[in-house]
C-alpha cells in the first residue's frame, strides 16, 4: 500500500513538470513582445529594455526556462506587474476565502446529496425519487448567481438570518464565519448537489441490482444496513470521481459566487489578473490550480484502493 | 406427517405486480418435514426461484407479488408476516444459498466480518465471542485456516470456498430449513461433490431440512429424498426420489428423464475417412508477465497439446474450469495465437500465419460460443447475421441471404426468422442460429466451446442431435469443449482430459470414460452426479453394467 502511494506520488510530478512548463511558455508564445505589452503604448526603448531585463527575456529561452523552475521550486513565483507584491503574498491572502467556501460547499453538496441518491434509489420510482431528480433538475438549470442573490434577499435582506456579504477568517472565530459562508457556500453547491444526487441514484440502482444485495437481505439485516454497509460502499467509486472532478471545478469556477457575496477569494484575483494582464500572477493562479487538480486526482485514486480491496495496483 | 412439517406450502400463487398480471406460479402445493431433502426440479422459467424466493419473502418488489396461498413456517404464515418479522426469521429460522458464489458475496467486506453480521443481527451473543463463533463455522465448513480466511476478501478466495462461506453464513444459527437455489451449478463437478457432501454433513448433524433446487437429475438422484417436478409454474408431479426417477408417472416427467445424456458413450461409430482436417503438435500458450518490473511468473494456459481430427468425426475435450480447454479452443481458431507448436488445418500449418495470410483459412475452421444471448450481435437481424461471413467472402448478397434462408430451415428454424432480431428467440434457438452463422462458412471443422452448456437439458439434446445431423450431412468435423462428462459420452467419437493446461488422458471414448487409466479422469467420472442412475430407461444401473470404472 506504502509503495502505491508513493508510486502514484512519483507519477503526479510529471504533470506538474508539463504545466510548469506550458505555464512558461504561455507568456513567450503569446503573440507580440510581453514587454511591450507590459509597458505600455507610451514606452521609450530604455523603458522596455529594463522591462525585458527584469523578466530575463533578454537572455537564451533555455536559460530563462531553468532560471524560472529554479525560483519556482523556492518558492518564489515572482512579483505582480500592478501592484508589485510578490505572487506568493497576493495568493496567500486570497487562498483562505476560497478554500472555506469550496471546503464548506463540497461538504455541504456530500450531506445532502448522498442521502438524497441513496432514499432515490431505494425508492426507485416513488415520490422520493421525483422530489430528488426534478430537484437535481432545476440545481442544473438555474444560474449561480440568480441563486445567490435569491438566497440574499429571502434569508439576509427579508428574514435578516445572515450577513447580506463578505467574509470572515474561521480562526476569527466560527460564529462569525459561519454565518457569513452559509449562503454562498449553499449557492455554490447547488449544482454539484444536483450532480453527486445523480450520480449517487444512478450508482446505487445498479448496486441495488446486485446478487450481494440479496444476500444481505436474505440475513435479515434491516435495510438501513443493507443501503448503506453493503450497498453505498460497494456504488462508491464513480460518486467519489464525480465529487473529486467536482472539488476541483469548484475551486477554478468560484468566481461568480465570490462576486455575488463579495468574497475576497482566488476566483476575482483571477479575474483582476486576467483583465490586467498581470502575467506572474496569472502564472501563479494557473500553478496552483493545476496542484490542486492534480492533488485532489491523487487523493480519489488513492480513495479508491481504500475502499475497495479488490483495486491493488 | 403434517403435524411435523417444517414448511408448508398450500396453493400458493404468484403474479406479476402491475396492471395485465401474468401467473408466475400456479397454485403450487408442498412441504417438507423436518431433516427431510424435498428437490425442485425444472427447466429454466419454470418457477423454482421464484418458489424460493416467495418462501424467503424476498421476491423483486416492483416485479411479483404473491396473490393468494399460505407459506407456513411451523405454523405461522409467512405471507401474513410483517417485514419486521420476516427479517427475524431470515438466517435464523429460514436460510438461503444462492447459484453464483462469484457474486452472492458482497466484495468489499471481509467474509468474517460478512457471517459476523448474521450473529450481530439475530442474537445477544456478546460482541467479543462473535469472532470465536464464526471461526468455529468456518471449521464445521472444512475451511483450511479458518483464523486467515475470516480476513480474506471474496476475491482471494475459489468458488468452493466461496459456496463454503456462503453455507457457514447461512447455518451458523441452525435455521430450521435451508433453502439452496442451484447452489453448485456453477461449481465443478468435484467440487459440486464436495460441496452436497458438506450440505448433508451439517443437515445431519443440526436435524435442517432443506429445500434444493436443481435442474440437475444426477444431482436430485444422488441427494433428494422427495421430489417435486415444476413446469411453467404448476408442480406436475411429486414423491419420493426412488418412485419418480423408476415410475414417472407424468409425460413431462418422462421427457426430462429421457433428455438427461447418458454416462455410457454411444456406441462406436465407424469411420469414413482417413483425412485429418486438424491437428496440432505440442500447442502451447504461455501467458507471460506483462511488466519488465518483475510481475507475476508465466503461467502454462496450454501446454504441449497434441491432438488430431478426422473429417466426419467429433473430438472432445473435457476437464474443470481452468485446465485450458477454452484455451485450445481459442488458439486453434486463432483468436489467440500458441506461443509455440504447430496447428494444422488440413495440412496447412496456421500457426504462423500473419492475420492477413491467415484470412483464406478462417473460412475452414468456425467456432460456436457458449452464450447464444451475448454471442449474436442484438442489433443485426438473424439473417444478416448468418450471411456476413460468406458476403466477406466474396458470395454476393443475394445469394448469400438465400443461403441463409436454408440454412435457417437446416438448423430448424422457419425461414422467415431471417429478418428477425436475436432478442425474438429461446437460448436454444440461438444457439441454433449462432450453428447456421458457423456452418454458412462451409467449414471443415466447427468447434464448439460449451456450446450447449448454458441450455436446459430438453434443449440441449435437440441442439446435440441437430450437430450430430449436420455431422452426417456435411462431414464436418467437430472439436467438442465441454466440462459435462455426459454431454461428451452421447457426442464424441474420442475424448481428451485436461488438467492444468495439460492432455493427461486421450483416446477413444469408449476407452476413456468407461475403462480410464488416469486417476484424474477416474475422479471427474465418480464426481459425476447421479452416475449411477440410467435416467432415460427409468432405472438404476446393474451390476452387469456398471458405469463405474473398474478400481484401482
Amino acid at each position: 500500500m506504502l509503495s502505491y502511494i508513493l508510486r502514484r506520488i512519483l507519477a503526479a510530478i510529471p504533470v506538474m513538470g508539463v504545466v510548469a512548463l506550458f505555464v512558461f511558455l504561455l507568456l513567450r508564445i503569446t503573440p507580440g513582445d510581453p514587454a511591450a505589452i507590459i509597458a505600455g503604448d507610451m514606452a521609450t526603448p530604455e523603458q522596455l529594455e529594463r522591462i525585458r531585463a527584469s523578466l530575463g527575456l533578454n537572455q537564451p529561452i533555455t536559460v530563462q526556462f531553468f532560471t524560472w523552475i529554479g525560483q519556482l521550486l523556492s518558492g518564489d513565483l515572482g512579483t505582480s506587474l500592478i501592484s508589485q507584491t510578490p505572487v506568493t503574498t497576493l495568493i496567500g491572502q486570497r487562498l483562505e476565502p476560497t478554500l472555506s467556501l469550496a471546503l464548506v460547499a463540497i461538504t455541504l453538496s456530500i450531506l445532502i446529496a448522498v442521502p438524497a441518491g441513496v432514499m432515490a434509489a431505494w425508492r426507485h420510482g416513488g415520490f422520493i425519487d421525483n422530489l430528488v431528480m426534478s430537484g437535481s433538475v432545476l440545481g442544473f438549470s438555474i444560474p449561480v448567481f440568480v441563486i445567490g442573490y435569491m438566497l440574499i434577499q429571502l434569508f439576509a435582506i427579508d428574514l435578516g438570518l445572515f450577513p447580506v456579504q463578505g467574509f470572515r477568517s474561521i480562526f476569527s472565530g466560527i460564529g462569525p464565519f459561519a454565518e457569513r459562508i452559509v449562503l454562498p457556500a449553499f449557492t455554490l453547491s447547488t449544482i454539484y448537489i444536483a450532480l453527486i444526487a445523480r450520480m449517487t441514484r444512478a450508482s446505487m440502482l445498479d448496486v441495488l441490482g446486485e446478487d450481494y444485495i440479496r444476500t444481505a437481505r436474505a440475513k435479515g439485516l434491516t435495510e438501513r444496513l443493507v443501503l448503506f454497509r453493503h450497498a453505498l460502499r460497494n456504488a462508491a467509486v464513480p460518486i467519489l470521481t464525480v465529487i473529486g472532478t467536482g472539488f476541483a471545478f469548484m475551486i477554478s469556477g468560484v468566481v461568480v459566487t465570490e462576486s455575488v457575496f463579495n468574497l475576497p477569494g482566488l476566483g476575482r484575483l483571477t479575474v483582476d489578473a486576467i483583465l490586467a494582464r498581470d502575467y506572474p500572477v496569472i502564472q501563479g493562479l494557473i500553478l496552483l490550480t493545476s496542484f490542486i487538480y492534480v492533488a485532489v486526482n491523487l487523493l480519489i485514486d488513492l480513495s479508491y484502493a481504500f475502499l475497495d480491496p479488490r483495486i491493488r495496483y | 406427517m403434517s403435524g411435523a412439517d417444517v414448511l408448508k406450502v398450500e396453493s400458493l400463487v404468484v403474479e406479476t405486480a402491475g396492471e395485465a398480471t401474468v401467473p408466475i406460479l400456479n397454485s403450487i402445493a408442498f412441504s417438507i418435514s423436518a431433516g427431510e431433502t424435498v428437490c425442485l426440479v425444472g427447466e429454466s422459467g419454470s418457477g423454482k426461484s421464484v418458489t424460493a424466493l416467495a418462501v424467503m419473502g424476498l421476491l423483486p418488489k416492483d416485479a411479483l407479488a404473491a396473490r393468494s396461498g399460505r407459506i407456513l413456517l411451523g405454523g405461522e404464515d409467512l405471507l401474513a408476516a410483517s417485514p419486521g418479522r420476516m427479517r427475524d426469521l431470515r438466517a435464523s429460522e429460514i436460510a438461503m444459498i444462492f447459484q453464483e458464489p462469484m457474486t452472492a458475496l458482497n466484495p468489499v467486506l471481509t467474509v468474517g466480518r460478512q457471517i459476523q453480521e448474521v450473529l450481530e443481527t439475530h442474537t445477544t451473543i456478546p460482541y467479543r465471542k462473535h469472532r470465536q463463533r464464526v471461526l468455529d463455522m468456518l471449521e464445521q465448513v472444512h475451511l483450511p485456516d479458518p483464523a486467515r480466511i475470516f480476513h480474506s476478501y471474496p476475491h482471494q478466495m475459489s468458488g468452493g470456498q466461496r459456496q463454503r462461506i456462503m453455507i457457514a453464513m447461512a447455518l451458523i444459527l441452525e435455521p430450521k430449513l435451508l433453502i439452496a437455489d442451484e447452489p453448485t451449478t456453477a461449481l465443478d463437478v468435484t467440487t459440486q461433490k464436495q460441496i452436497l457432501r458438506l450440505i448433508s454433513e451439517l443437515q445431519q448433524k443440526q436435524g435442517t431440512s432443506v429445500l434444493f433446487i436443481t435442474h440437475d437429475m444426477g444431482v436430485v438422484a444422488d441427494i433428494a429424498d422427495r421430489v417435486c417436478v415444476m413446469h411453467r409454474g404448476h408442480i406436475v408431479e411429486t414423491g419420493k426420489t426412488q418412485d419418480v426417477l423408476r415410475h414417472p408417472q407424468r409425460d413431462y416427467t418422462r421427457q426430462l428423464l429421457t433428455a438427461v445424456p447418458s454416462l455410457i458413450p454411444r456406441p462406436v461409430r465407424p469411420e469414413d475417412s482417413k483425412q485429418i482436417v486438424l491437428e496440432t503438435t505440442e500447442m502451447s500458450k504461455v501467458y507471460g508477465s506483462r511488466s519488465l518490473f518483475g510481475g507475476d511468473p508465466p503461467v502454462a494456459a496450454a501446454k504441449d497439446v497434441s491432438l488430431s481430427l478426422k473429417r466426419g468425426r467429433t473430438l472432445g475435450i473435457v476437464g474443470e474450469s481452468g485446465s485450458g480447454k477454452s484455451t485450445v479452443a481459442r488458439c486453434v481458431t486463432r483468436l489467440i495465437d500458441p506461443t509455440s507448436g504447430g496447428i494444422r488445418v488440413r495440412g496447412q500449418e496456421i500457426s504462423d500465419l500473419s492475420r492477413r495470410a491467415l484470412r483464406p483459412y478462417r473460412k475452414r475452421i468456425q467456432i460456436v460460443f457458449q452464450d447464444p444471448y451475448r454471442s449474436l450481435n442484438p442489433r443485426v437481424t438473424v439473417g444478416e447475421s448468418i450471411a456476413e461471413g460468406p458476403i466477406n467472402f466474396g458470395t454476393p448478397r443475394r445469394q448469400a441471404l438465400d443461403e441463409a434462408r436454408k440454412l435457417l430451415e437446416l438448423v430448424g428454424l422457419p425461414a422467415d426468422a431471417i429478418g428477425r432480431y436475436p432478442h425474438q428467440f429461446s437460448g436454444g434457438q440461438r444457439q441454433r442460429i449462432a450453428i447456421a452463422r458457423a456452418i454458412a462458412m462451409e467449414p471443415d471443422v466447427l468447434v464448439a466451446d460449451e456450446a450447449v452448456s448454458a441450455l436446459d437439458v430438453s434443449v440441449q439434446a435437440q441442439v446435440l442431435a441437430l450437430l450430430h445431423e449436420l455431422q452426417q450431412r456435411l462431414g464436418v468435423a467437430i472439436l467438442f469443449i465441454t466440462h459435462d462428462l455426459r454431454v461428451a459420452a452421447q457426442i464424441c467419437d474420442d475424448v481428451a482430459v485436461m488438467q492444468k493446461g495439460r492432455i493427461v488422458e486421450y483416446g477413444p471414448a469408449e476407452t476413456v470414460l468407461r475403462h480410464p487409466s488416469e486417476v484424474y479422469t477416474r475422479e471427474l467420472i465418480e464426481a459425476a452426479p447421479g452416475r449411477n442412475w440410467d435416467f432415460a430407461n427409468f432405472r438404476p444401473f446393474t451390476p452387469e453394467a456398471p458405469a463405474a470404472p473398474p478400481q484401482g
